[in-house]
């Protein structure tokens, strides 16, 4: 009789039978991250659809030439300015890891320092993507509209900038979001909800969400800089 | 039992990312990033790598960037093992879409020539 007890109690100390996540995550953290999973389809779909139909190009505009500007720089400065957009949100993404990581250790004006860094970061990228977008619609780039020539002189279609414009501002719009819910994070920290709550999960919740459109732009800078 | 969880959740995490660890994650997010640069504005124009091979090696560095970003930042690689599983293994979708889209791309290519 002992020995079935114990036999039954040994199942059900397997994290599958119940009683306890099997996952060890509190439930939110767990859905943003299939959320997330939903968002990277979502993202391929946009990037494989670019590949197909550069695949079926015999040539395509040169970035090196196309994004060649930066503010007060006309031309002749390839990558420096999605360098500097690069440089910000990887940074934007330390900051984030650093508000989790005094998250953990309860420290309220320490997470909310972070997060003004983080939402900073965030405008600061949002503002360079405005930039480049305006400067690039000057040059009369546009959905639809192609100035660009190919690498090897013919006329280019406008899979181009339709593309450009279309993934990098998916991409920014989630930037945008992202800036928004790390604003009501923020202004949840200082009201103390969290410190009442006793844990700054919410914070790790938008911090997987803020890393994710940092790795995706990981991805645009690749497939629309540099390849 | 919600309390309960949270108790052993944050248990585990401490300690897996100190601040030290997660500057260490920036400096190679950085410098794989200035890698790209050079790459890009030194290494190709001076004909040192053809272009293929340096859009391999761009995809290449960029995977690897993602892991750090996924692993460390995002914190993936210490959760459990189910969870890892459960977000990695769904992405095969995504390489076999890649590789039969680009294909068929460049089978486009061919019928237009």
């Amino acid at each position: 009789m002992t020995t079935n007890t114990s036999e039954i109690d040994e199942i059900k100390s397997t994290p599958w039978n119940g009683g306890r996540s099997p996952f060890n995550v509190e439930y939110g953290k767990m859905m943003m991250w299939f959320f997330l999973l939903s968002d990277a389809f979502t993202f391929s779909g946009l990037l494989i659809a670019y590949g197909a139909l550069r695949f079926s190009s015999v040539s395509w505009p040169n970035p090196d030439e196309v994004f060649q500007s930066a503010p007060g720089i006309h031309g002749g400065a390839p990558l420096v300015f999605v360098g500097i957009m690069t440089f910000i949100l990887i940074m934007s993404s330390v900051t984030m890891v650093l508000a989790v990581e005094a998250g953990h250790r309860k420290a309220k004006s320490e997470v909310s320092k972070w997060m003004i860094w983080t939402i900073i970061g965030g405008f600061a990228f949002l503002g360079c993507q405005a930039w480049e977008w305006t400067h690039l619609h000057h040059e009369g780039a546009w959905w639809g509209a192609n100035p660009f020539l190919n690498k090897d002189g013919s006329v280019a279609s406008t899979n181009f900038t339709n593309l450009f414009f279309t993934i990098t501002g998916f991409h920014g719009f989630h930037v945008f979001s992202g800036v928004v819910l790390n604003i009501i994070i923020w202004i949840n920290v200082l009201a103390g909800t969290y410190e009442r709550r006793g844990h700054y999960d919410m914070i790790e919740k938008v911090g997987l969400y803020w890393h994710f459109v940092d790795l995706v732009w990981v991805f645009v800078f690749t497939f629309f800089y540099l390849v | 039992m919600s309390a309960d969880q949270h108790n052993i959740a944050h248990h585990e995490e401490h300690g897996s990312m100190t601040k030290k660890k997660i500057w260490g994650v920036f400096w190679v997010l950085l410098g794989i990033t200035a890698i790209e640069f050079f790459i890009a504005l030194v290494l190709i124009p001076r004909g040192v790598l053809s272009h293929p091979v340096g859009n391999i090696v761009y995809i290449g560095l960029t995977l690897l960037k993602a892991f750090y970003i996924v692993a460390y930042f995002m914190h993936l690689k210490f959760e459990k093992l189910g969870l890892i599983y459960s977000i990695i293994v769904p992405l095969i979708f995504i390489i076999f879409f890649i590789v039969w889209m680009l294909y068929e791309g460049n089978f486009w290519m061919h019928i237009r020539l």
